[in-house]
């Protein structure tokens, strides 16, 4: 996160206001809370893994863990398209039908003779609907909200259309091995999470592009005046998205060797944002992280692995986790005092 | 807490409606306001000023309960020690306090918001009849032109300040913080104004006014309380009042050649850089206009609040859609009208309002100053070249002299002047050929405006024209070679080079009002 000052220093600190030992003290009081910021929801993460396998007992061995992991996979590939989008002020409604949509593709043409285009045109389906989003959001100004929300539904029947409103499924998928094989350990799923989050943190971080999204978000007025090609932003961050939305559907498909048009990725957008919104990243845009989404995305994962191996019913389960996610931000906003901005 | 009855009585046998004394604050890191005093009387207009970042703001967050300050101080009001510990309880003891972002809603009527968390209520219906009426008597009395149903989105700056003042009285306040109250204004409009903070004064109320302007300070106030690097320095009385001993007093030094008055002999305008051709939107606000500034020249752009300037600097810097003319550059013309086009070309523009539509608040001062050069600076792929932007970032600091301990910090932190020498050091990075400066030194105060000023200079030795739009005529006198004039979208014509016609006030406000004065 980006290192905010809680308060206003109204400069007062001058060469002779603030001797030597009261700026190294200021100095240090900022790093702590700068490293506060960063490590944002961790510590909650951590206190609800270790309340779980105190519950429990067999939360925190390495099978579970990396259950947890495989589970948390897709939200978080979900989430950093997410985290690009809201950064800018704005929102993606329609993330789980692109991932539908994406994911009948690749299983439907996995059946065909161009099985080898199963992934491409799967994640080109993606960035297709994503660009079709993003030039209405850009070029018409229309509102981000009201566009994806139509697009939820329009890609959704897409989604039944290319499927013929069955479930698509392939037992010889042949791109399987994503969903069900691991590298050195780690299973693949998680494997491109990481790599997702990793070149989202680059873009974000290292590049002029990452910081044109954060303009763009924090005052948009001043990113066009400042010759920023806003539009060209904003497309980006849907074609992201909209990517991104895809490679979990191929990932979802991967996983089941299945794809159903009608119910795949419904919900999904909700889980995303939820993880954005966790992992500390403001509303309006211009503040957040993607390791803050990261985080977000497990605490949500570990919520639902940990409840079932508490046994407690499903109905529980998400009144829980509902109670959980706002309590979550409650606490963040309230540790921030001053600098809350959601 | 003893100490209040034995205080020697001043001369004026009246109590102090407010006296704040021993006030500290404290924020992590830093000490904003150290022992601090203050008193406002009823009937009088006491001036507060210093430098930004003096703890102004502060002090009278303090006071409106927005802040609190450190144990130890106290705040007396009518002789009475008052914990203030949220706005509630100063506006239940009568301190009404007007800031510079005005808090009203838009969409509502006056008398709604005149009424805002107050509304009266018949068996248990609101009495909108009844506020209206109420309401009408005040706005009367403020000398209003507008009725109580009117949205405030359909007022002017100016009228929604009256708004908040008829707020003020309407909720029987006995002193009245005014912070910077003029900034927007014209001439017109804050003629208008002091003549209402007169009045209310006259008929007994307290006034704290903060403002940066030494003219209006003159006009104006009974006292002058004055705050440096967050301690209290002195007050002046009326009659020593003096614009050396406030400046001596607010920065704690003389300010030889504040406007660099000698710019002119060593300064040689070469060829243009840009011209104007007939740029108007249409004639909505800006009709037909044509301008030619010249390398290594400082031109003004003077003019009324609403004459079109900020207009036609958008208009040319493609900010704004353009309906006819043409911009040249060095000779060559804008094809694409817009900022990048206008950026690309070597034009750049300093927005007038630089939170809004300026800086990124929760960026870094690094990220700010870097945020259009960093484009060019990267490496292939669009990387960030992360010691280039340090070391800019870290020349810029040292340059204007910005107050800040790390680049790193976000901006939103820094006072106004130290955000606006970050704003004006994007442009200075990106190396323009013209440079629009739109109200460089709103709400700053003089030692950041001295800088601004040597650094305008320092633009116009290397050759780059410089276009300069302020409200503030002494300013533009001070550093200008020639200035234009323009009224209701039009130029009225020039001041100063070949023109002949002298740059001095007077020649201006003829132009700028259309009265001979």
């Amino acid at each position: 996160m980006i290192a905010k000052s809680v308060i206003k220093t109204n400069g007062a600190n001058t060469p002779e206001a603030a001797n030597d030992d009261a700026a190294q003290a200021a100095a240090r009081r900022q790093r702590i809370r700068s490293i506060i910021q960063v490590v944002g929801m961790l510590p909650v993460l951590i206190l609800i893994c270790v309340a779980f396998d105190l519950a429990t007992g067999k939360f925190l061995t390495a099978r579970n863990i990396a259950i947890v992991a495989q589970q948390a996979s897709i939200n978080i590939v979900l989430g950093a398209g997410m985290t690009f989008v809201i950064l800018t002020g704005g929102i993606d409604l329609a993330v789980g039908a692109v991932l539908a949509v994406s994911a009948v593709t690749a299983v439907a043409l996995s059946l065909t003779g161009m099985a080898w285009a199963a992934i491409p045109i799967a994640l080109l389906s993606g960035l297709v609907l994503g660009a079709v989003n993003g030039s209405l959001i850009a070029f018409f100004r229309l509102p981000p909200f009201i566009v994806t929300l139509g697009a939820m539904t329009a890609v959704r029947g897409l989604a039944r259309l290319l499927g013929s409103d069955t479930t698509v499924f392939n037992a010889e998928l042949p791109f399987a091995w994503i969903g069900n094989e691991y590298l050195f350990g780690i299973p693949w799923l998680v494997v491109i999470a990481l790599a997702v989050v990793a070149l989202s943190w680059f873009i974000l971080r290292r590049t002029v592009l990452g910081v044109r999204i954060y303009g763009v978000g924090g005052n948009p007025d001043a990113a066009r005046l400042s010759g920023i090609k806003v539009w060209a932003v904003l497309l980006f961050v849907y074609c992201a998205s909209g990517v991104l939305a895809a490679l979990g559907g191929v990932m979802s498909a991967a996983r089941t060797y299945s794809a159903n048009g009608a119910q795949l990725g419904t919900g999904y957008e909700l889980d995303a944002i939820a993880a954005v919104i966790l992992g500390g990243t403001s509303f309006v845009g211009g503040i957040g992280t993607i390791f803050g989404t990261l985080v977000g995305a497990l605490i949500i994962a570990v919520l639902s692995n940990g409840l079932i191996l508490m046994n407690v019913t499903e109905i529980w389960q998400l009144i829980i986790k509902g109670g959980v996610i706002v309590g979550a931000v409650a606490l963040d906003r309230y540790r921030n005092k001053g600098s809350a901005r959601t | 807490m003893g100490a209040t009855a034995l205080r020697a009585p001043r001369e004026d046998v009246r109590p102090p409606i407010l006296e704040m004394r021993g006030i500290s604050k404290t924020f992590p890191g830093t000490k904003a306001l150290r022992d601090v005093r203050l008193d406002a009387r009823s009937g009088e207009i006491l001036a507060l000023m210093g430098e930004n970042g003096a703890g102004k703001s502060t002090l009278m967050k303090v006071l409106s309960g927005a802040y609190q300050a450190d144990p130890g101080g106290e705040i007396l009001i009518d002789g009475v020690p008052v914990q203030v510990t949220n706005p509630q309880v100063a506006r239940d003891h009568g301190i009404a306090i007007i800031y510079q972002e005005l808090s009203l809603l838009p969409n509502l009527t006056v008398a709604e918001n005149i009424f805002f968390g107050r509304e009266r209520a018949r068996h248990g219906m609101i009495d909108r009849a009844g506020m209206r009426d109420d309401c009408r008597e005040v706005l009367q009395r403020l000398g209003a032109t507008f009725g109580p149903t009117t949205l405030v989105r359909d007022l002017s700056i100016a009228e929604r300040q009256m708004v908040e003042i008829a707020r003020a009285l309407h909720t029987k306040s006995k002193l009245l913080v005014m912070d910077e109250p003029t900034t927007t204004l014209s001439a017109r409009e804050t003629d208008r104004l002091f003549a209402l903070m007169r009045q209310l004064r006259d008929e007994g109320l307290a006034i704290i006014y903060i403002s940066h302007r030494m003219d209006e300070i003159y006009a104006l106030s009974d006292r002058v309380a004055v705050l440096r690097d967050g301690s209290y320095v002195g007050t002046l009385d009326k009659p020593e009042i003096s614009a050396e001993r406030l400046v001596r007093m607010m920065v704690g030094r003389d300010l030889a050649g504040f406007y660099k008055h000698d710019h002119q002999n060593s300064r040689a305008p070469g060829r243009p850089v840009l011209e104007v051709e007939g740029v108007t939107d249409g004639g909505r606000r800006v009709h037909p206009a044509s301008l030619t500034l010249r390398s290594g020249e400082v031109l003004g752009l003077a003019g009324l609040v609403g004459s079109g300037r900020t207009e036609l600097a958008r208009l040319i810097y493609g900010a704004d859609p353009m309906v006819g003319g043409a911009v040249r550059i060095d000779g060559v013309a804008l094809t694409r009208p817009t900022p990048a086009g206008a950026l690309a070309a070597g034009l750049a523009y300093l927005t007038e309002d630089r939170k809004a539509q300026g800086l990124f608040l929760d960026m870094s001062v690094q990220d700010n100053i870097n945020f259009f050069v960093c484009d060019g600076d990267a490496r292939t792929g669009g990387v960030l070249n992360r010691g280039r932007a340090k070391q800019r970032a870290f020349d810029a600091i040292k340059a204007l002299g910005i107050r800040v301990d790390r680049p790193t910090t976000n901006v939103g932190a820094l006072s106004g002047g130290n955000q606006q020498k970050v704003l004006l050091s994007r442009w200075l990075e990106a190396g323009p050929r013209v440079l629009i400066l739109d109200e460089p030194t709103r709400g700053i105060d003089i030692g950041a405006k001295a800088e601004i000023y040597r650094t305008i200079d320092q633009l116009a030795r290397n050759g780059v024209g410089v276009l300069v739009i302020s409200s503030e005529l002494p300013e533009l006198i001070g550093i200008c070679d020639r200035i234009l004039v323009m009224r209701e979208g039009h130029i009225m014509g020039e001041v100063g080079g070949t023109s002949g016609t002298a740059i001095n006030q007077e020649n201006i406000m003829a132009l700028a009002t259309g009265v001979t004065l």
